[in-house]
């Protein structure tokens, strides 16, 4: 284990908690579907210094299929906004309440 | 990784030691490392079991291949996407039928006999591991898929007339659906967290886009973008904690995990502990686990109702399964650490789902509340962390998916064209217009309440059996009272269909005969099938509890056949998988592709 490594833990908890803020507090859809983004590719930084730490290739390959998942939620969520958005143009999270109770 | 996977999983010492002459141990290397100049060209893959994942690739096929002929059909007969879905998951079924015999050792069944006109001997009985170890074939395993492979027969169903009804006839839910309820399947049977993550993400990603499906309802919309944020939050979280026991164990295969952390005390004990957190967090969100159980109401109410029945019963029992695989089988000896967190989850499940569902209006979001009660008594047993709460959570499940599908089921019908119909109001007088549904609906109701002489009363009693079996019996204490608030929510709908006139509410609604109910005979059909069950398993529980009591989770390394000519050589367990010298020592052969790099 290489003490150069840790920064790069720490930046990727740091990317990941601001991923979390952000979902928690922006309201526009897209931006919060960057922010879930940001949170797994913090993930992925998290996987990839753990692998060289540990001379283990295998954090490296964790990336690709993280990758792949990251990829079809994307095109889920944005499919999901599209269809919000289409019926209520310009709608943030905040005018989704129709659901209450 | 897979390769490295072979390495691992030949090296790690078996939990079980039912596999008589497993020939782990005495694996031969066949190619050393070095010698080949084209190392790093040849990727070793691991043999794949194929009857081991065939419930899978049943399910997936079945989906893929729905969605082509459907294209390719010109007039489909009616019924013909649920037929499709029910045969599919049938063939499933059929197909994890000779793998419980194996893990059982039936010899007489899968011994010397033929399946399907297929000579299958295998190589030996037990539990094991298969691709890699990266999948696991135990009793628990099977039994969680024929229990998700129900769901969905009975999501199928519900759904059949409610998508004829709502003019959304087409294949893309049951293919959904379908597809979902493989990575369900695999999200149950995984041996490894990146496994686990897959099938998790291919069950999630699924259900977001049923829960959106019904385009003409804003409120469907909402309820799909709810749970698509909420769940991709909570799946960076799981993925997080997977990073972290990476981290903290050098392997995220389950079986290396476990060798790594009872042969060793890890260095960095902070980092374990994050991941057991950041894992459970992750899973809490699937199973809706208070406190991340905002958005199971809202969803629940918005989802069309077909997709509900699938999404309260499949992805929760996959949910489980997989939160028992990860806690209770491959951590269990870290138990009092992730322990309480569980405690409290499962506290604050019973008592909020209870109470708060005490004051919903709308019976969706009463179900949806109750469901999270019952997350509290699943809870409950996975807290035990021991083989009576395995059995007493794999007994709840079993049944639960027929209360919950049913109670479902009945709901998508009551909700009448534009499934908006969800009020208590609306089943005031039900029981007059329809008096067989509500009679059935009763059933589901009384059997969540945990009434004697139906299936919710043993499933309860096992839960907190197990419980008060690991010595929680505070947790035993708060179950029995939050179960008897929630009796409350179910006695309230009752009372609507029953006592109309006044009382509860006020608004007084004479039914007339056009609030009579047609119900659709491949809805009817569901639901008569789980009063069935819902009763039966109540009076005759006795083959169900010996089927949970022999699907006993284990966590067995993969065993490849002598001669198949793969090397599961010993390679190192420990936090450094790849031999840093370029792998130079035989040990380290089928980690080559790994090892590469550093040659």
């Amino acid at each position: 284990m290489t003490n150069l490594d840790v920064p790069y833990l720490v930046l990727a908890g740091g990317l990941f908690a601001v991923g979390a803020f952000g979902l928690l507090y922006r309201r526009n859809p897209l931006v919060m579907l960057m922010c879930v983004e940001l949170m797994l590719n913090a993930v992925n930084l998290t996987f990839v210094t753990f692998g060289r730490m540990m001379n283990d290739l295998n954090g490296q390959v964790i990336v690709f299929f993280v990758l792949v998942v990251a990829a079809a939620e994307v095109v889920v969520g944005l499919a999901i906004i599209v269809a919000v958005i289409r019926r209520r143009p310009g709608a943030s999270a905040d005018d989704l309440k129709v659901l209450r109770g | 990784m897979v390769a490295a996977l072979v390495a691992q999983a030949g090296a790690a010492t078996s939990t079980i030691p039912s596999l008589s002459g497993a020939p782990a141990a005495s694996a031969v290397t066949t190619a050393v490392p070095g010698t080949d100049p084209n190392a790093i060209n040849t990727i070793a893959t691991p043999p794949i079991d194929w009857s081991a994942i065939m419930p899978m690739v049943v399910l997936f096929a079945g989906a893929v291949l729905l969605i082509t002929v459907t294209s390719l059909m010109r007039r489909k007969p009616k019924g013909f996407y649920a037929a499709w879905t029910i045969i599919t998951v049938l063939i499933a079924m059929a197909t994890a039928v000779p793998l419980w015999a194996r893990v059982q050792g039936w010899t007489d069944i899968a011994g010397q006999t033929a399946f399907l006109g297929l000579e299958y001997q295998p190589p030996f009985f037990g539990p094991f591991s298969a691709v890699a170890g990266a999948v696991g074939v135990d009793g628990f395993t099977i039994f969680a898929t024929f229990v998700i492979c129900i769901s969905v027969a009975l999501g199928a169903l519900a759904a059949d007339s409610y998508l004829r009804r709502e003019g959304l006839e087409g294949p893309e839910f049951y293919v959904l659906m379908l597809i979902s309820a493989a990575g369900g399947v695999l999200l149950a049977s995984s041996n490894d967290l990146i496994a686990l993550f897959l099938g998790l993400e291919t069950m999630s990603i699924a259900v977001y886009v049923m829960a959106a499906m019904h385009l003409k309802r804003v409120q469907s919309q909402e309820a799909g973008m709810k749970y698509f944020v909420l769940g991709a939050f909570s799946s960076a979280f799981l993925l997080y904690g997977i990073a972290m026991l990476y981290g903290a164990t050098g392997t995220t295969n389950l079986i290396g995990m476990k060798n790594v952390l009872s042969a060793t005390i890890p260095l960095n004990n902070a980092l374990l502990m994050l991941g057991f957190g950041f894992v459970l967090v992750g899973l809490g969100f699937k199973v809706s686990a208070v406190p991340f159980h905002s958005w199971s109401p809202d969803v629940y109410d918005g989802a069309p109702t077909p997709a509900v029945v699938y999404m309260a019963s499949g992805v929760k029992v996959a949910a489980f399964a997989g939160m028992v695989r990860v806690f209770v089988v491959a951590f269990g000896q870290y138990a009092a650490d992730w322990q309480p967190i569980v405690y409290a989850l499962a506290v604050l499940s019973l008592a909020g789902g209870a109470v708060l569902g005490a004051v919903q209006t709308n019976v969706k979001r009463m179900l949806a509340y109750s469901s999270i009660s019952h997350a509290g008594f699943l809870l409950m047993a996975v807290e035990a962390s021991n083989g009576v709460g395995t059995s007493a959570l794999l007994f709840y499940l079993a049944v639960y998916v027929f209360m919950v599908a049913g109670a479902f089921g009945v709901a998508a019908l009551v909700g009448r064209q534009g499934d908006g119909r969800h009020s208590l109001d609306d089943y005031r007088g039900l029981g007059r217009t329809n008096p067989l549904l509500s009679a059935s609906l009763v059933v589901f109701l009384l059997a969540q309440a945990g009434v004697p002489f139906t299936s919710g009363f043993l499933a309860k009693f096992y839960a907190i059996g197990a419980a008060v079996s690991a010595g929680s019996t505070y947790l035993a204490v708060v179950a029995v009272i939050s179960s008897v608030i929630a009796a409350f929510i179910y006695l309230r709908i009752i009372v609507a269909m029953y006592m109309s006139e006044g009382g509860d509410g006020g608004a007084e609604l004479r039914p007339t005969p056009e609030d009579h109910i047609r119900v659709p005979a491949t809805a009817g059909f569901g639901i008569a099938l789980c009063v069935l069950v819902t009763i039966g398993f109540g009076l005759f529980p006795d083959t169900l509890t010996r089927l949970s009591e022999q699907a006993t989770p284990a966590l067995v390394e993969e065993v490849t056949p002598p001669g198949s000519g793969q090397a599961t050589a010993g390679g190192p367990t420990g936090p450094i998988a790849v031999d840093p010298t370029g792998g130079g020592s035989p040990g380290g052969a089928t980690g080559a592709p790994a090892g590469g790099p550093g040659g």
